[in-house]
């Protein structure tokens, strides 16, 4: 799994990634109560804005950390937003996308780098 | 998501309190407060509907008004009926301006030999010096922003208070008298701003720690941040300054012209009366409402509001989610033709149209102690 500064992850398995957000950036929204995906289909550009996760006090951006083509997303999500909040890596996935350029993967970080960077924030 | 450190926060009696238990804290009208402690936005709300919740509005101005005049010179500045404030009776008002907007919402307490006013944490500085500018020579008027205002709020608010102030049992909503609290000198008013049962507490900045972990110890209270006082107040449909209410919106168009009262509706004498009593009589071109919204997606406030066919109607104020209604809320401003609940609107999010009707709030009923 790879992370981008913006609080995403990515795990990749061929030629697809599912991406969601970390435990962190869960932790630091508070109570997810509703997440707009995109349409299979749409074209995602990297650090493009690829879904929208609300909080109790506010809407976020979520940003696509790699580029691609949606392939799938998680619709689970829609009835069971908080998901995200109980197991952000896992069952509260966002989506899928096809990778248009795996060399983008170079410009995250793995897990301990991205554990750092976490801890710089304080 | 990071705090803003370019400026100095200002904290109240219970900042250790509150990072002790964790606390999430966020700058809020200049001081460092909780936003929510780690059981989250929505158990803590769920927790105070069910229970009682135990809130730092320290924040908020408290000040305190002396001098045989004082009820009289404070009309000059609101709407509401204080020189027939009964002893122990409490009211909430309007700061108005001449040109009848709303320069703060607060609320008064004839506490017998002097007035006992609370105003937002934010205005808190200027309507000091609105009341210093215009109570005249004759009224004394004493800041206390060292002091500690706690909320206990909830239908087992009572039984909590009881424990501690037997004499709590027999106050009504709506008043405040001096009260020992657990054996700690407090002013207390039975009110709050949530749509519950509850009380707020005034108390010394040397007593408030002691007085929080007093009421804390109950396990049927806990303690609760901003983040759910203010979907708690939302759900309740209550006004939050700055946001709902502020200058540019008139005590009519709010749908506040209850808190005019008969003898002022006849006597006008307060900034903006002229305006003011005038859309009172003949209506106000737009009015303050509740959404409910058919899908999960929130409204948040400035989303535009339009009828089913796109044409502009109005914008949101305040908008978020609903913990007890379980579902999305908003309330806002729509054109008088638009204001009847069931009317069928839009609400504008990130561009997409989302189906919306007006409805009547509150969105969760109030269950104040009238009787």
């Amino acid at each position: 799994m790879k992370f981008s500064k913006d609080h995403e992850w990515v795990r990749v398995e061929g030629d697809v990634a599912t991406i969601g957000v970390t435990d962190y950036a869960q932790s630091q929204l508070g109570d997810v109560v509703f997440v707009e995906l995109p349409a299979v289909g749409k074209v995602l550009a990297q650090h493009g804005e690829a879904a929208v996760v609300e909080s109790v006090k506010a809407a976020s951006e979520v940003y696509a950390p790699v580029s691609g083509a949606v392939i799938e997303i998680n619709s689970a999500l829609v009835d069971e937003p908080a998901m995200v909040n109980g197991d952000p890596t896992g069952a509260g996935w966002f989506l899928k996308i096809k990778l248009s350029n795996k060399a983008e993967l170079d410009d995250l970080m793995d897990n301990a780098a991205y554990d750092a960077y976490v801890a710089g924030l304080g | 998501m990071t705090e803003s450190t370019s400026e100095k926060l200002e904290v109240t009696p219970l900042d250790a309190l509150h990072r002790a238990r964790g606390g999430k804290m966020v700058p809020f009208a200049g001081y460092a407060m909780p936003v929510q402690y780690p059981a989250g936005i929505i158990a803590e709300h769920l927790w105070t509907r069910e229970k009682a919740g135990l809130f730092d509005v320290s924040h908020m101005g408290q000040i305190r008004l002396d001098g045989a005049g004082a009820a009289a010179a404070l009309e000059a500045l609101v709407p509401g009926e204080l020189q027939a404030l009964g002893l122990g009776r409490q009211r909430y008002t309007l700061f108005t301006s001449p040109s009848g907007g709303i320069l703060d919402d607060l609320m008064v307490t004839n506490a017998g030999d002097h007035l006992f006013v609370v105003v937002n944490a934010g205005c808190k500085h200027e309507d000091l010096a609105h009341m210093r500018a215009h109570l005249g020579s004759g009224v004394s008027i004493a800041p206390m922003f060292d002091r500690g205002l706690l909320a206990l709020q909830g239908p087992m608010a009572a039984a909590v208070m009881a424990d501690l102030a037997p004499a709590s049992a027999q106050m009504k909503f709506m008043s405040g008298q001096p009260l020992d609290v657990g054996g700690i000198a407090c002013f207390v008013t039975r009110s709050g701003y949530t749509g519950e049962d509850g009380f707020e507490i005034s108390v010394s900045a040397a007593d408030a720690t002691e007085l929080a972990e007093k009421l804390l110890a109950d396990e049927r209270v806990a303690a609760i941040g901003l983040g759910a006082r203010d979907s708690l107040r939302l759900e309740a449909g209550l006004c939050l300054y700055g946001h709902d209410i502020d200058r540019n919106t008139t005590p009519i168009e709010a749908g506040l012209e209850w808190v005019i009262n008969k003898r002022r509706r006849v006597e006008g004498g307060f900034p903006g009366s002229d305006l003011i009593l005038k859309q009172l009589a003949e209506g106000a071109p737009r009015r303050r409402v509740g959404f409910s919204l058919e899908g999960k997606a929130p409204a948040r406030e400035g989303a535009p509001v339009t009828d089913r066919d796109g044409k502009p109607l109005g914008v949101v104020t305040s908008g978020g989610f609903g913990p007890s209604v379980g579902a999305p809320i908003a309330m806002g401003y729509v054109s008088i033709a638009a204001a009847q609940p069931g009317t069928p609107v839009n609400l504008v999010v990130r561009d997409q149209p989302r189906a919306a009707s007006v409805i009547a709030m509150p969105f969760s009923p109030h269950r104040y102690h009238r009787s």
